[in-house]
């Protein structure tokens, strides 16, 4: 195990910069995720740090040494790739076995290390079949059990559990956790799937258009999200965003905005500056932190009901406040809820998140 | 379902025209299959009466012609292996690797390649394969063909090679193979069927040539066999019938064997990226 460093990474592909400035640590024994939509940089930087893909400028260290410039074979490192990348040739246990025969390990022994990988992965008893010969769920744990079967010093991972169905991602996402937990190994995770981020990582570095937004554990990305692209990112569904004017009223902050009854906030010099740059500033709150409310009540959004969708032992409550912003409650029943055409949403101060007109977080009082 | 009378009628007469013409074209076939077993076989399609293997005698009685198909069998294997490994690591390279330009020198390469093998050639290829002191070799032949098929060996077996994901190649590095062992280990094997369709393609490209062997070989030690069916003609210029169907059933032995062998080893189907 070792840690890892980028430091001001670039990777650009003619004029585009797919990964643009990176520079994070990743602690030994951390559990990465990179998180971000499609085609943020998540893979081009896993396979900067896999060798795969030379940095245009920046370095990058494993374990403290430069590797920027290394062959993949001569960074110890091992990774998962999104579509196995199976021999086709192989059976399971040449498969499995084949980090350990190119470090020269004779056959007997490499054999009965990849079946013992195996029988930790419930796959022992199909060391003969070929690839094609398995699920895709099967394939998924080979592939697995390839990177697990010799001690890495970094283990990647590249969106391995996308082509899962829903069943098999939560199986196999929570096998990884004890795993993690087992092993306590240094790891990088790409995902686009913010659950999967959340379950799993120590700390998640949320990506947008080649920069790194926010790298903080998960925790602090649900609790305290520094954009409003990570607060809208993070969060099953993602934090409600409502445009509002902001102004200064007798030492308290108004909020006015379609819909929405709001008592005055505490003002904090940060929202004093945001303020002076423009008085529009965006009000954050998370599904699960709305309940229905009494209508005319404070701290409230009011709006006509768009969706009413029942789960099991929660409901999403969708209003729509117009040119389709909407706004989501979970609201945690279950029971049928029976709603009038116009409903109210009510949430409690300590709840709201303050975001200034370029999408930056307004730290609250005390941040 | 029921057809109406006219319809009916219609189908029969087409399914009899097909009938026809496919037995026109069987007809060829049929005479190849009966005439080297028939002592007195003539051009005309006749069944072998009484049935004899007399024609195969007399060929194999003849060591010209047999040495030829040796000879064949030398230029055609020698090609094929040159072709063979040549296209392979070009291919895999022009694949894999960045070069800028590379899809230039491609199609480049394939449309000179045509150039090569043809007659328009012929003279220039004379004269190199004369300077380089090879005439009347083998290696004349083999090399002439080697750079002849090889653009568009390469061009099919590039095609082929896109198709593999890279990931292949990638996880045996990240697993601490060297390029060369990546290579051999992991993208050979899953490669193999698109050499085994050049490779028999190259086969039969050599096996079945006339004009190139033809004009760089002299001695008639060298000749391979589709220049030694000449031989089975009399002194008056006519084709002695029975030796030349027996012959031609020998030469065109190995290319249907060839292509059973493959069909069976491989079905002529490709496999690559992930099969759910
Ligand atoms: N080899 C390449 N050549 C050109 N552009 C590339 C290449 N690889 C990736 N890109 C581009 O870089 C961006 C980031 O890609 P990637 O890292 O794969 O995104 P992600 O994994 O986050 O979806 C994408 O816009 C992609 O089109
Ligand atoms: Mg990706």
């Amino acid at each position: 195990m070792a840690s890892v460093e980028f430091k001001n990474v670039t990777k650009s592909f003619g004029e585009f910069k797919a990964v643009a400035d990176v520079s994070f640590d990743i602690g030994d024994g951390e559990f990465v995720c990179l998180l971000g939509p499609s085609g943020c940089g998540k893979t081009t930087s896993l396979r900067m740090l896999a060798g795969l893909e030379t940095p245009t400028s920046g370095k990058i260290l494993i374990g403290g040494e430069e590797v920027t410039h290394l062959h993949p074979k001569d960074r110890n490192i091992a990774m998962v790739f999104q579509d196995y990348a199976l021999y086709p040739h192989m059976n399971l246990a040449d498969n499995i076995a084949y980090p350990l025969k190119v470090r020269g390990e004779p056959v007997a022994q490499r054999h009965g290390r990849a079946k013992e990988v195996a029988d930790v992965l419930k796959i022992g008893h199909l060391m003969d079949r070929l690839p094609s010969q398995i699920s895709g769920g099967q394939q998924q744990r080979t592939s697995l059990a390839r990177a697990l079967v010799y001690p890495a010093k970094v283990y990647l991972f590249d969106e391995p559990l996308s082509n899962l169905d829903a069943k098999l991602r939560l199986e196999a996402r929570g096998f990884l956790n004890h795993l993690q937990r087992d092993m306590g190994m240094t790891a990088v995770y790409v995902t686009h799937d913010q659950a999967e981020a959340m379950a799993l990582a120590t700390r998640i570095a949320v990506m947008d258009q080649g920069h790194i937004v926010q790298f903080a554990s998960p925790i602090e990305i649900y609790r305290r999200p520094a954009t409003t692209f990570v607060a809208n990112f993070v969060g099953n569904p993602p934090m409600n965003l409502v445009e509002v004017e902001g102004a200064q009223v007798d030492g308290k902050l108004v909020l006015k905005a379609e819909g929405l009854t709001i008592a005055g906030l505490a003002m904090t010099d940060a929202i004093g500056k945001a303020l002076t740059a423009s008085g529009k500033l965006t009000l954050g709150v998370r599904p699960e932190h709305l309940g229905i409310a009494a209508a005319g009540a404070v701290n409230t959004i009011t709006a006509p009901l768009f969706a009413n969708e029942n789960m099991g032992p929660e409901s999403l409550v969708t209003v729509d406040r117009g040119d389709s912003a909407r706004v989501t409650a979970r609201i945690f029943t279950d029971d049928h809820l029976d709603l009038s055409k116009v409903v109210t949403l009510g949430f409690s101060a300590e709840h709201v998140h303050l975001f200034d007109s370029a999408g930056k977080r307004i730290p609250a009082l005390g941040e | 379902m029921k057809l109406t009378i006219p319809a009916f009628v219609g189908r029969i007469a087409f399914s009899a025209l097909a009938a026809l013409i496919g037995a026109i074209f069987a007809l060829p076939l049929l005479w190849f299959l009966f005439a080297p077993f028939n002592a007195r076989a003539e051009l005309g399609l006749a069944l072998p009466d009484p049935w004899t293997l007399n024609n195969f005698v007399t060929v194999f009685g003849n060591s010209y012609a047999v040495q030829a198909l040796w000879n064949s069998f030398i230029q055609a294997v020698g090609g094929v292996i040159l072709v063979g490994a040549a296209a392979t690591l070009a291919a895999y390279a022009l694949s894999r690797s960045s070069i800028p330009g590379k899809g230039a020198v491609t199609y480049i390469l394939l449309l000179f390649s045509s150039v090569v093998s043809g007659s328009a050639a012929m003279v220039p290829i004379f004269l190199i394969v004369s300077a380089a002191g090879l005439m009347d070799t083998h290696l004349a032949v083999i090399l002439t063909f080697a750079g002849g098929l090889l653009p568009t060996a390469m061009f099919i077996l590039r095609d082929f090679i896109d198709s593999i994901p890279k990931s292949y190649e990638e996880s045996a590095m990240v697993a601490g193979a060297s390029p060369v062992q990546a290579f051999f280990d992991v993208a050979l094997p899953v490669i193999r069927p698109g050499i085994v369709v050049v490779v028999v393609w190259g086969f039969v490209n050599i096996w079945g040539s006339f004009l190139i062997p033809f004009i760089l070989l002299r001695s008639d030690s060298n000749m391979p066999a589709s220049v030694a069916i000449y031989s089975f003609y009399s002194e008056a210029g006519t084709p002695i019938v029975t030796l030349l169907a027996a012959y031609s059933l020998i030469y065109s032995l190995p290319v249907i064997v060839l292509y059973l062998f493959v069909s069976w080893k491989f079905g002529f189907r490709f496999f690559g990226g992930i099969k759910a």
